[in-house]
Parts: structure tokens; C-alpha cells; sequence
């Protein structure tokens, strides 16, 4: 499924200058978008809202490091290295909502759509609901990664050796997936049929829920470390390659025993993907700072973004679609409105 | 560019050693002298002990296999996140120091170094060191099998409270630790009093400074380690030179001992080796032995090769590199060293002899 490069245009249409920078202070880790406003996690203990324009109002969130963060749309929910977990809204306004009795790192962050949060630290993994009571469950080892499952409160717990479905307001006995190895980031399929799970080899893993089928995804040169539904669900589009790597999700069985599709090859491994919430557009970044945004299923670029060297580290849409955020490791970020 | 990439690295030291040696005493030393410099500390049982740092992560020594079908290859997956975490906060520290428990092997912690990517990207192991009882060891050594890992896996061993024995066990435990490890910088103490720079910034797994590979003899009463005082605030000085012409000195008042089933082994050749059947040799040994083989480090003179070829390694996993032309002066003698458990050595020496190339 490769062979674009060759058909590949001497020049591609770029809409890189089109971007409206955002000016931050720090490295950039994650972007998520409240409402039109971009928030951009800083490395360390910041946060940078960006108004449509760019112009940036940093927020500090703690006085350690940002570990991981997750967005709703309403709300940007961050779990920090003085053991708490807060909450940033649109109007810059900081919230501790939870802090960890022995102040430990909160290393893993989720967020259900109808606001029941989940963080973990070291090896428990937290749920807290609406009705503000706290649950914690016990995980074999450290949590790698946390997902809720599309429909009704089930966290998905990854661990070394596999990863557990645990429902926090059920008595049931959590489900374990088991899988040699040490599972890092985890998802669930739009459609709940399937658990993907990030390894820390360079590799995925999946399960066929229905009967605990196991879906191995093997051939990347690097890890896992950014992962994205796509296609109505029916791919899912990871980085770890020097091009965008597409899982078929779409059948019954997955993408066992199928090839993926691979798009938009570059001399660098992709760092991140994004899905476009409504169409079938993937923002693709680079280690070499390129972002290309991949129409599917041909495969047609823009480029976003010009190679410079600087690892992107970040992609994220607004809900509308009509705008990208980017941001790099080197402390670049930016606003593309797509029209 | 490669010294410009690892100068950005953060150092990493191992502080290994088994329960009650002094583990805890070395690293509040190290944290409240005054070096100027900024560390972040990596502990277990968190919270256990005081200790006097801004910076202090606890950590549960999660020792994983690798799923690449070989059972050492095991690396600290909490290391991994910890240093990921840790990244995130650079530049509010200059260098990490990892203690690891009492009965921890310090394989697992230094593969973590050779097989994750991000780890290498921003890190570097600098050293393990490990700190001995001077009273006990003797004794750790029969009946704890971590205690002599610790021992034969360390770059730098700091024996500690010698002020408890006497000249004659000081000297048998010296026997001992050398029967095993004969490689590592050994520097005998009271209450961990040793020098900084004796313990950290060490380089000791960094390709470019392999120097030589002779045995740290010590002098019995000498404190060779004088030089090292005056020293702190310079980073990137070498200090191995200062223990050329070490080799050659008189075992002092030291004993001799053979350890039963921990050992070194040295192979030397004056004649340059063939690398075409060198390096499949080197890979098949520590695929087949790399269980027994806890280190390993050799430079090596190459036939029609002008450049000194160095690499070390950590039971299964090896790292090797053109290092630097041979200097006129220099004799282009191939040395390779291996320190492990039940080591077989003839099959070693047999192997190494069939290398050489034919002249």
C-alpha cells in the first residue's frame, strides 16, 4: 500500500503561512481546544490559552510539571507531579479537583462524556462520578494509560501483562486482558468492539471484546506514542513510522490478518496525529517538524507546516473542525484556520 | 555533534549496595555538599528515610521482560516513566541520582539505559556505584547472591566503614571484592566520606572514554585518590588518566582470592583481529553466555583498521563504536574484559584466539 512517493508532486500546496503563531514560554506537551480557544500544556507548569488570533494568556496550574492531560471541550483536566489533579476552564479559571494523599505523580488522566473523571498514580487507578464519591481499584503493577469505554462507565486500565476493564459502580469482578508486556497508552474503538493498547516495544495491541480475540500490531520502528480514530471509527491512525500508519477497524475481526494503510511517507517518523472531527482529514506531524494534513483514503497532503527540525509534539482540532492546533517540542505553537 | 548531544544528557548514577551498607549516608553526603549542583533523587520506600532534597521521586522498581524472547533482558519500567516525567522539569537540575533497593540487581536499571529510546534521547547512565560494608560484605558475599552482583556489576565500589576492622579483614575484604571485580575504582571509607567527583560524573558507560581497561590495584594505605579533591566544578576532564601506570604495581598487602562462581576474565592479543569473525563471535558469546556475562568491554585493534574500536556491554545488549585513531605512540594491543558468573572461560579464550586475523 505504499508507493505514493513516487507519485508524489516535485512541490505540495502549503497553507503553513497561513498559521497564526502563538507565543508560549515553555515546550509544548498536548493541545486540546475550549470552545475556539486553544489551551496549549506547557512541559513544565503552565498552561498558554490562545485566542483565535494567537495571543496568548499564560495560566500556571501547579508549582511542579504538567504528566498528562485530557479535554472534554469544556474544560482541560491536568494531572501534575505534586500529586494534583486540576481543572482549567475557558476563562482561565484553575480548580484542584482532586490531590493525592501521599502526593504522588499523577501520571495517567480520563475523562467519560458525561464528566466522570479517572486518574491514577503508581498503581491505583480513581474514578470519581457525579455524585462525587471516590473509587480506586488496585492495579497489578504501575498504570500505563487510562480510556473510558464509549458507552457506560468502564475504564479501561493499562498495566504490564495487559490491561483490565474495571466498572467503578459495578460489584462485578474487573475484567483482565491479558498480554505479555508492558501496555502504556489505551483506547477503546468508537464503537466499543475493540481495546488497542500502546506498548512500551514498538508495537500495538488489541482485543476483540466480544470474545477477547487478540489483534497484534507489530512492524513499527519506534513506539507508539500518539494514537487517533478516523474513517467513522473504522481506522485508527497511529504515529511510530516515517509515514501515517491506518488500521482497519471496520470489519468484525479488525485489522487481524490485514496490512495497514500507509500514507503520506516522509524521511521522519510521524510524532502525532490528529483526527479532523467531521471529515476525513488527518493532521500528521513530524520529528522533523513538518505537519501535513492527509486526506483519506488517497492519501492527498497540504502542508501545514514546514520542516524545521523541531519535533511536533501536539495536534489538536476544535470540535467545529475549523481550526488546528500545533504545537513542538522546541516551545513553537500555532493556530491554522481551516475554511 | 555527538558530544554536543551527549553534554545535553543528564547523567545518571547508580547508587546500588546491599541493606545497612551506607547507601542512604553517601547519597545525603553527595546532596549536602556544597557542588553547586542541582540533583533529582529517584528513591524507594518513599518516604522511609529523610532525605534533604528539593527533588525526590519514589520510585517501585518494576523490573519487566522485554518481549524479544530473551529472559535478561529486563529493564526498570518504572525508570522509564519516572526519567519521561523527570524530562518535563529539566533544567531544574543538573544530574540524577537513582538508589535502588538493598536487594536490587543493577542489570535491569542499566539495560533500561541500552533499550529505550526516550530514556537514551535525554539521559545517560554514567555509572553504577556501589557501596560495600566493610564489616559484612565478607559474609553478604557466601550468602547473598545480590550482594555480589551489586559488587561485580559496579564502576566505582565505595567501602565503607572501614573504621570497624581491622587491617587484616580490610585487607580480605578487599581480596574478595577484587576476586570478582578487579575493574571497578574502589575507595575506601568511613561514614561514605569519599569525594564527589569520585562517584559521579564517572563516564563509565560512555564509548568515548573507555581509556584503558587495567585493574584498579590499590596501594594498601596509599590514598591514591588525592587528586580528585580539587577538582569539583570541572565537567569534562578525564579522570582515568591519572591511573596510568597503576598496572603495573605490586599487589601491596592485598589477598588473593577466587571467588567460586563470580569472576573476571581478561583476554589480550598484540596481533589485530579479523573484525569479520570478531564481531560475529562477540554477538554469539553474549546471545548464548549473556546470562552469566553481567559486563563486558573491549578495545580492539582491527587488521587494516587505523582506528581503536570500543564497545561495552550488559549481559545481552552490546554497544560498540569507532572511538578514535590509534596515536603513533600508542600500542595497538586488543583487550577485552568480562565479568561474570560461571564464565566458561576456555570456550572464551578458544573463541577470542580464533579472531585474531592471519598476518
Amino acid at each position: 500500500m505504499s508507493g505514493l512517493g513516487a507519485e508524489r508532486p516535485e512541490r505540495i500546496a502549503s497553507v503553513a503561512d497561513q498559521v497564526a503563531p502563538i507565543a508560549l514560554e515553555a515546550p509544548a506537551t498536548a493541545v486540546h481546544f475550549l470552545g475556539e480557544q486553544a489551551v496549549v500544556a506547557g512541559s513544565e507548569a503552565a498552561c498558554t490559552l490562545a485566542a483565535p488570533d494567537g495571543t496568548p494568556r499564560p495560566v500556571a496550574v501547579t508549582d511542579g510539571a504538567i504528566l498528562c492531560t485530557v479535554s472534554d471541550g469544556t474544560r482541560v483536566v491536568l494531572g501534575c507531579d505534586d500529586g494534583r489533579v486540576v481543572a482549567l476552564d475557558a476563562d482561565a479559571a484553575v480548580a484542584t479537583l482532586a490531590t493525592d494523599a501521599k502526593r504522588r505523580w499523577i501520571d495517567c488522566v480520563a475523562l467519560h462524556k458525561d464528566g466522570t473523571l479517572a486518574w491514577s498514580a503508581g498503581k491505583t487507578a480513581f474514578v470519581r462520578g457525579h455524585d462525587d464519591a471516590e473509587k480506586s481499584w488496585e492495579a497489578p503493577s504501575t498504570v500505563g494509560g487510562l480510556a473510558f469505554a464509549p458507552k457506560g462507565v468502564r475504564l479501561a486500565v493499562a498495566h504490564y501483562g495487559g490491561a483490565t476493564l474495571w466498572f467503578p459502580n459495578m460489584t462485578a469482578k474487573p475484567e483482565r486482558l491479558d498480554w505479555a508486556g508492558s501496555h502504556l497508552g489505551i483506547a477503546f474503538s468508537p464503537d466499543g468492539r475493540f481495546v488497542v493498547t500502546a506498548m512500551h516495544e514498538p508495537a500495538l495491541h488489541g482485543w476483540r471484546l466480544a470474545d477477547g480475540r487478540h489483534m497484534r500490531m507489530t512492524g513499527y520502528p519506534a513506539r507508539v506514542k500518539s494514537m487517533a480514530w478516523c474513517g467513522g471509527g473504522k481506522l485508527l491512525a497511529t504515529s511510530g513510522a516515517d509515514c501515517l500508519i491506518l488500521w482497519p477497524f471496520g470489519s468484525k475481526d479488525g485489522p487481524m490478518g490485514k496490512e495497514p494503510m500507509m500514507l503520506a511517507p516522509l524521511d521522519a517518523r510521524v510524532s502525532c496525529v490528529a483526527a479532523h472531527p467531521t471529515q476525513d482529514i488527518l493532521a500528521t506531524g513530524y520529528e522533523d517538524g513538518t505537519v501535513l494534513l492527509v486526506r483519506l483514503p488517497d492519501g492527498a497532503e497540504i502542508v501545514a507546516r514546514e520542516r524545521d527540525g523541531d519535533a511536533v509534539a501536539a495536534l489538536g482540532w476544535s470540535a467545529s473542525g475549523e481550526t488546528l492546533a500545533l504545537a513542538t517540542e522546541g516551545g513553537a505553537a500555532g493556530l491554522l484556520k481551516i475554511v | 555533534m555527538s558530544d554536543a548531544v551527549s553534554a545535553e544528557k543528564i547523567p545518571v548514577t547508580v547508587l546500588t549496595g546491599y541493606l545497612g551498607a551506607g547507601k542512604t549516608t553517601l547519597l545525603n553526603r553527595i546532596l549536602s555538599e556544597n557542588h553547586g549542583k542541582r540533583y533529582a533523587v529517584v528513591v524507594n520506600e518513599f518516604g522511609e528515610i529523610g532525605i534533604d532534597n528539593d527533588l525526590v521521586v519514589g520510585a517501585d522498581e518494576e523490573v519487566f521482560e522485554m518481549n524479544n524472547g530473551c529472559i535478561c533482558c529486563t529493564v526498570r519500567g518504572d525508570l522509564i516513566r519516572i526519567l519521561g516525567g523527570l524530562m518535563k522539569r529539566k533544567g531544574r537540575f543538573d544530574a540524577i541520582i537513582v538508589e535502588t533497593t538493598g536487594l536490587a540487581d543493577p542489570a535491569p536499571v542499566a539495560q533500561t539505559f541500552f533499550v529505550d529510546e526516550d530514556v537514551q534521547k535525554h539521559a545517560r547512565l554514567d555509572a553504577v556505584v556501589t557501596v560495600a560494608d566493610a564489616k559484612w560484605l565478607s559474609e553478604r558475599l557466601k550468602d547473598a547472591p545480590e550482594a555480589k552482583n551489586q559488587i561485580a556489576f559496579a564502576d566505582v565500589i565505595v567501602l565503607n566503614k572501614t573504621d570497624l576492622v581491622g587491617a587484616d579483614d580490610l585487607a580480605e575484604v578487599e581480596g574478595r571484592i577484587r576476586a570478582i571485580n578487579p575493574y571497578a575504582r574502589l575507595h575506601r571509607t568511613e561514614r561514605c566520606r569519599v569525594a564527589l567527583a569520585d562517584v559521579l560524573e564517572r563516564n563509565a558507560f560512555d564509548l568515548d572514554r573507555i581509556v584503558d581497561l587495567e585493574p584498579d590495584f590499590l596501594n594498601a594505605g596509599d590514598d591514591h585518590d588525592h587528586h580528585d579533591h580539587d577538582h569539583h566544578g570541572h565537567d569534562h576532564h578525564d579522570h582515568d588518566h591519572h591511573h596510568h601506570g597503576h598496572s603495573a604495581h605490586g599487589h601491596g598487602g592485598m589477598k588473593h582470592y577466587h571467588d567460586e562462581d563470580m569472576q573476571s576474565l581478561a583476554l589480550t592479543s598484540e596481533a589485530p583481529l579479523d573484525p569479520v569473525r570478531f564481531m560475529p563471535w562477540l554477538q554469539g558469546l553474549v546471545a548464548k553466555e549473556g546470562q552469566k556475562i553481567l559486563r563486558s568491554k573491549g578495545i580492539l585493534a582491527f587488521k587494516d583498521d587505523d582506528d581503536r574500536y570500543v564497545f561495552q556491554g550488559v549481559h545481552m545488549m552490546l554497544e560498540g563504536d569507532h572511538q578514535r585513531p590509534w596515536r603513533d605512540d600508542e600500542q595497538r594491543l586488543s583487550r577485552l574484559v568480562f565479568i561474570g558468573r560461571d564464565l566458561p572461560e576456555q570456550a572464551i579464550r578458544d573463541g577470542f584466539a580464533a579472531c585474531i586475523a592471519a598476518s
